[in-house]
């Protein structure tokens, strides 16, 4: 099965060969490089950039009023914060003009911890991005969401930012993408640049097929009546783990839903969901003062106060100024298995 | 001598010579065109400064002293949508620019009074801030040196696809301060990919009320293009003579070679900063239309009276379009989230337009 890079990267080939994708540009993307991650190796409308992320998003903007399709990367979130009045003017450019304007841009940046990537490579940007009143956010869990969800931003005529998990990056997928070849040994051969010397080097893509994982459509990966858990990016396979080892050791049974798309959001499946089970643990690692998740709680609250069997709570990060280097501050301050887990058992045992 | 003019301002043009302003000359016909659109540009602008205080609008920023630059900018401009012609990234200066394209002075009027007819923003944006995608001409942003990172982008689209377009990007001389004026150098010039941007730098001397020479050293700003081998030239942007001509041979070189090119301006900004600092009209600047009548005058292919006359037809228009503006529609709560998304057939939630949160307010 592909990685999850692996199906940024056939989204982006499908992407620049059915769906109309002009350039594919950032620090490093072209070619000798094609990506920090290798997420466009290989791409023929791939190219670098001075490294100036102002710049990138500017490119990207000019190009899409220009008529073309862009797809842009900033190299690590970390690094977007400086582009934040650009995203900003890019989500407000159809709205301000009073749509004589739309800004079809496509904006890719990893985002979270798990790379032992100390102040500047753990941040996560979903909570600040879904303050970004035009834009569409969306952050997949899996290679196959990764590759449906990228063909949605290329196709979507708004601005879509693609946020993709840094520590899921490499995971192999547990379900094929179209026309992806059944041994991941020949797919590494046909599409994964050969280290070293790269010259004269050219992919050769199989035949991936279109499909689509529809904005605003989350996914239930798990069922079960006991309490609902909500996440995405890197804590959602962590709450699925600790729901199987729930289910074997204590019984217990939940709703896992991957939400895919921070906005908009599939606020029907978080709805059903509560209805069923009374119970609600949002789980995310950005840090918890003003975090999206809040905004997910303040919904549920509004909507479901009386459906509630035992208070509605969150998991997030902590509130500090950044993640250390020693796995000891990574491990203590964003959500992982065993606070997860215990989360998740006190949620659904408490006595309602 | 050039003769007495009749009637009619326009009557005795045939019999008019050039009208000179140091080493260049421009056709009187031509010269008097740029005069009408001056004015009419000032008047609007005048119009507008009244509304911020009567009430009629709110906010006012715009660009009385940049005309003598900013109309002939807008003549030559290749008009038109689509990377074949020109892309303009403007400043909230650049009414001058707009009249002389062909916008109605309605239309400016209309934003101001902030109408559902506002072509450029539905009364959402402050006057000044056009968008006219027939033309080319992106949505004008408040926030100043963004037009900057933004020129590349048009102007890589325009390589691209051949022809002679090019991208025409405007701010104002404070706004150089910002990262992204040395972004579009940078990106304007990647070795085997420069672009056709005309950088143009309007200089009045002022950040907001800040004298530019308390907080910049440089003793133009074209020489920073130097290291980058932009060319570049200091036009008196006060003399629409010789900005005519600057723009025409900055347009040519930019046409023609595909690579930037930049021009400062040194202009005078007549009404101070904004409404904010009172709009009031400064009189220790040069007034490029005074300067200007007075030299169409000189030259006998104006008179008083014909001048009078293109004021006061420019003042008529303007009252017309602000009666007019006044009886239009206005915005209403309904329309609060109209054009934030456009439609799509890949989104559950919003196939159309925003709706308020998710499946629900």
């Amino acid at each position: 099965m592909a990685t999850l890079v692996q199906a940024v990267r056939l989204a982006l080939h499908y992407g620049e060969t059915y769906l109309g994708v002009t350039d594919i540009f950032g620090e490093d993307v072209g070619p000798p490089l094609g990506g920090v991650f290798t997420a466009t190796q290989g791409l023929k409308t791939a190219w670098n950039t001075p490294l100036d992320e102002r710049g990138i998003l500017g490119m990207a903007m000019g190009i899409a009023y220009a008529g073309g399709r862009p797809v842009c990367e900033i190299q690590f979130c970390d690094y977007a914060f400086n582009t934040i009045d650009l995203m900003k003017i890019a989500g407000n450019q159809r709205w301000a003009s009073g749509g004589n304007y739309e800004m079809p841009i496509v904006l890719m940046t990893p985002s979270g911890s798990g790379i032992r990537g100390s102040l500047y490579h753990s941040h996560s940007f979903e909570s600040w991005a879904s303050r970004l009143a035009g834009w569409k956010i969306v952050m997949p869990s899996n290679a196959l969401d990764a590759y449906g969800l990228m063909l949605s931003a290329i196709a979507d005529p708004n601005p879509v930012m693609v946020l993709l998990p840094k520590a899921l990056l490499r995971v192999r997928g547990e379900q094929k993408i179209p026309g992806e070849p059944e041994d991941e040994e020949e797919l590494k051969r046909m599409i994964d640049a050969p280290v070293g010397d790269r010259t004269g080097w050219q992919p050769r893509w199989p035949p991936v097929q279109e499909y689509f994982v529809p904005l605003g459509k989350a996914a239930l990966v798990r069922t079960g009546h006991h309490a609902t858990v909500v996440s995405y990016g890197r804590t959602l396979p962590l709450c699925v783990k600790a729901a199987d080892e729930l289910r074997d050791s204590d019984g217990l049974e939940f709703d896992v839903i991957d939400l895919r798309s921070i906005f908009p959001y599939d606020w029907h499946a978080i709805s059903q969901s509560i209805m069923k089970t009374g119970r609600i643990l949002i789980v995310n690692e950005d840090t918890e003062v003003t975090n999206f998740g809040e905004h997910l709680l303040r919904r549920v609250i509004d909507h479901h106060y009386y459906d509630l069997l035992v208070r509605p709570r969150v998991l997030l990060g902590q509130h500090i100024p950044g993640i250390g280097l020693n796995q000891e501050y990574e491990k203590n301050s964003v959500p992982q298995l065993p606070s997860i887990r215990e989360a998740m058992k006190a949620l659904a045992t408490e006595e309602a | 001598m050039p003769r007495e003019l009749t009637q009619t301002e326009g009557n005795g043009l045939a019999l008019a010579a050039d009208i000179v302003s140091g080493e260049y000359s421009l056709p009187a016909e031509r010269c008097l065109e740029i005069f009408r659109l001056m004015v009419r540009a000032r008047t609007m602008e005048e119009r507008m400064i009244k509304m911020s205080k009567s009430g009629e609008g709110y906010f006012w920023i715009g660009g009385p002293g940049e005309e003598a630059f900013n109309v002939p900018l807008g003549l030559q401009v290749k008009k038109g949508r689509g990377p074949d012609y020109d892309f303009l990234h403007l400043h909230y200066r650049n009414s001058g620019t707009l009249i002389a394209m062909g916008m109605p002075v309605l239309d400016g009027i209309r934003q101001m009074a902030m109408t559902w007819t506002d072509p450029h923003s539905r009364g959402r944006n402050f006057v000044g801030h056009y968008s006219v995608p027939e033309w080319n001409v992106l949505p004008v942003c408040s926030v100043i040196g963004v037009n900057w990172v933004k020129a590349p982008g048009t102007a890589h689209v325009q390589k691209r696809h051949g022809g002679d377009g090019i991208t025409i990007v405007v701010g104002g001389d404070a706004g150089t301060a910002e990262g992204d004026f040395n972004s579009c150098m940078v990106w304007s010039t990647r070795p085997g990919h420069e672009l056709p941007v005309l950088m143009i730098v309007m200089n009045n001397g002022y950040g907001i009320s800040t004298p530019a020479y308390t907080q910049h050293s440089e003793l133009h700003i074209i020489d920073r293009g130097k290291p980058f081998g932009i060319p570049g030239e200091v036009v008196d942007g006060n003399d629409p003579i010789a900005s005519w001509h600057a723009i025409d041979r900055a347009m040519r070189y930019v046409r023609s070679e595909r690579r930037p090119y930049m021009i400062e301006a040194l202009v005078s900004r007549l009404y101070g900063h904004s409404s904010s600092s009172g709009a009031m009209r400064v009189r220790d600047e040069r007034d490029c239309l005074a300067e200007f009548e007075h030299k169409l005058i000189e030259a006998g292919v104006l008179d008083e009276e014909a001048a009078a006359r293109i004021h006061k037809a420019a003042q008529d228009e303007c009252e017309k379009a602000l009666e007019q503006a006044l009886k239009e529609p206005k915005p209403t709560a309904a329309d609060v989230r109209r054009f934030t998304y456009a439609s799509s057939d890949y989104d559950v939630v919003y196939p159309d337009d925003y709706t308020g949160l998710p499946n629900g307010d």
